[in-house]
């Protein structure tokens, strides 16, 4: 009956209960959007950085990540390939050549990755294919053809079939300058990335290099899916277990190899978390004041209660109820609206096209899609609860002050 | 053996500048199915002395006796345990709970008590036919008039099957109809259930039913007659 009372004392004043609701709604829908939508920011970057940069997981001899020479390869990476091919959830994987080169234009100069590759495996792990402004992907009679960032054709002032110069250390420790030809230019949502990296043939990269393109320095895998890649990764390292007991070869996830993405990652969360507590903290000032507020209002009724022999536990008991009905009826409108806007946004996504530019160069993409997991929403629901005992102490401990001659006398 | 008794029952507020004298070494005695009214000029100390014999406030110095425990020296919980199960209240106003209908705000105290659902039910049935309110039973507080409320809250303070009922000016608010019919009820459940009723009233049309008077003033007995 004191649950029912409680319910029911929240519904007395409509208005006043009504505002602290909608606050709590309007509260968690704000922390909440911002929670999604940051983590839809970095997942979008991560989700990015996988398809068109990194993919979730890559093979490379130790030495190589250190020194990036060419003599640190990764053995008979075609049979590796077709083993890892086989585990449970890779989409595909693939081999290439990589290495540091220098890339000159008439203009001028800079530092590159360039990335000899397999060009129709490729497509099924990076979407640069699909990412071409200009040009094409390889589909074309020029010798040497290479597929450049925008921003890199920028700052070389070069155009599709524009000659570029790569200089590169070749096997055999010297300085060997090429011609390619631009086929293709393509944008991707980092900018930085499109400055630095360069996409050729792998057979003509091993032709300049020096060495037989069924050589590579890094094997690339793409999974089904993200969630997969601790499991994939293990399965991967102890299928060359031995490799790397001998220390001629690394395997990394995504995490490893972009260790600012991972923190990234965490830390927007973290960061957007403090914002939905802040967030809690001020609507539980709110509702503590709007609770003493209501059982100021009710001195007499209480001092009724207790003189009629409601006891001081139930009395509290009471008091702390209608302030967890009140705020808990907000958080669970305020959740679930929430939860109904993030799918929303998640499927329709919020065009940042206005200040894409800034955002490119961060390497975030202008269409955000803001997604949650349930635990968030878990969590959050959790912290309501919280909330709601913590702003119950006060306005309960302060109706048990009451005194129940209070009730008799009428001008008190 | 009286069901309530007092022995010199002093009540002193102590105002900032000088202490009030609400009550002054009160004796008196209350009979098993007095129906009997405190009455006096405003200020003289009737609310103080009702409060005093409910247990709602304690005394300066003095005891009060009910049933033969003597309640002034019981702990705060104890003291409204001991309310809960033996004295029924009626109040001026704000007797009842806004939220809930006639019915529910009988039921409550007998949910407060433990009573279990079949005999809540039977007895609210009772109790708010026998003041006669048969047909409002789910109206709230605010639906019902004045008189009727009161007429629940006299419900209410009968249902914890208490010793005895204090009603602070219980008709107080309002008009001759309805402290006529609030009256007539009480009186004929103090004869038939031979229940015991203290009022503290000006009322002039109570203290013409009331069988005994006692006067105060100035926080003394100044008077004490039995009609
Ligand atoms: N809480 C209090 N603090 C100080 N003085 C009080 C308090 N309560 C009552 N008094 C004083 O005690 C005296 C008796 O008050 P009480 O309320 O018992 O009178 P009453 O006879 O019920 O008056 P009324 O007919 O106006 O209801 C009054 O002088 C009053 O001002
Ligand atoms: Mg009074």
């Amino acid at each position: 009956m004191i649950f029912s009372i409680a319910w029911k004392n929240v519904w007395r004043n409509k208005l006043r209960s009504s505002i602290v609701i909608a606050s709590i709604i309007i509260g968690l829908l704000g922390g909440i959007l911002y929670l999604a939508f940051a983590k839809g920011m970095v997942q979008q970057q991560v989700s990015s950085a996988i398809h068109s940069e990194i993919s979730n997981i890559q093979i490379h001899h130790p030495q190589f990540l250190i020194n990036d020479e060419i003599q640190y390869i990764v053995t008979n990476p075609d049979d590796k390939v077709n083993a890892i091919r086989k585990i449970e959830g890779v989409a595909e994987a693939t081999s290439r050549i990589t290495s540091a080169a220098m890339a000159s234009s008439a203009i001028t100069g800079t530092g590159i990755f360039i990335k000899g590759i397999n060009v129709e495996e490729e497509k099924q792990i990076t979407n640069i294919h699909t990412l071409l402004i200009d040009g094409t992907y390889f589909d074309t009679k020029l010798r040497n053809p290479a597929i450049i960032g925008e921003k890199l054709a920028k700052k070389l002032n070069v155009k599709v079939r524009s000659k570029i110069v790569v200089t590169i250390q070749s096997a055999s420790g010297d300085i060997s300058y090429s011609a390619f030809r631009v086929a293709g230019i393509f944008k991707t949502s980092n900018s930085n990335f499109d400055l630095m990296n360069v996409f050729v043939k792998k057979q003509d990269l091993a032709y300049i290099i020096g060495i037989e393109d069924t050589q590579a320095t890094e094997v690339a895998v793409l999974l089904n899916h993200n969630n997969l890649t601790t499991a994939a990764s293990e399965k991967i390292a102890t299928l060359f277990s031995e490799e790397i007991s001998k220390e001629i070869l690394v395997v990394r996830t995504w995490e490893d190899i972009s260790p600012v993405l991972k923190m990234m990652n965490e830390m927007t969360i973290q960061y957007s978390m403090i914002f939905v507590i802040i967030i809690l903290v001020a609507l539980s000032f709110g509702i503590i004041n709007t609770m003493l507020m209501a059982i100021m209002e009710r001195v007499r009724e209480i001092g009724m209660l207790m003189a009629i022999g409601m006891n001081k536990i139930q009395v509290f008991f009471m008091i702390m109820l209608e302030t967890i009905f009140l705020s808990i009826t907000g958080g669970v409108l305020g959740l679930a609206l929430s939860w109904a806007l993030v799918t929303i946004l998640g499927i329709s996504g919020i065009d940042l096209s206005a200040i894409a530019e800034g955002l490119n160069s961060m390497g975030y993409s202008s269409f955000v899609y803001p997604e949650l997991d349930f635990v968030y929403y878990a969590l959050i629901g959790s912290l309501v609860i919280v909330t709601a005992i913590f702003a119950s102490i006060m306005p309960a401990r302060k109706a048990l002050r009451f005194n129940p001659a209070e009730a008799v006398r009428h001008d008190a | 053996m009286s069901i309530i008794s007092t022995v010199k029952l002093n009540k002193i507020y102590a105002e900032d500048t000088f202490p009030v004298h609400a009550t002054n070494d009160i004796s008196v005695n209350f009979e098993q199915g007095e129906f009997s009214a405190i009455v006096g000029p405003s200020g003289c100390g009737k609310t103080t002395l009702l409060n005093l014999l409910g247990g709602l406030e304690t005394p300066t110095s003095g005891e009060v006796i009910i049933d033969s425990k003597i309640i002034t020296n019981l702990k705060s919980n104890e003291l409204t345990d001991f309310r809960l199960r033996n004295i029924g209240f009626v109040f001026q106003a704000y007797n009842l709970i806004p939220v809930l209908t006639a019915r529910e705000n009988v039921e409550f105290i007998m949910h407060l008590q433990n009573y279990n659902k079949d005999e809540r039910n039977a007895r609210v049935e009772e109790l708010l036919t026998a003041v006669g309110l048969k047909d409002k039973f789910n109206k709230r507080p605010g639906e019902l008039s004045g008189g009727e409320q009161q007429r629940v809250a006299v419900a209410r303070a009968l249902a914890s099957k208490p010793k005895f009922i204090l009603a602070d000016e219980p008709t107080a608010n309002l008009d001759s109809k309805s402290t006529y019919a609030l009256l007539d009820i009480m009186e004929t459940l103090n004869e038939k259930e031979n229940m015991t009723f203290i009022f503290s009233t000006h009322d002039s049309r109570v203290m013409e039913r009331a069988r005994r008077l006692v006067s105060l003033d100035d926080g003394k007995i100044v008077n004490d007659e039995t009609k």
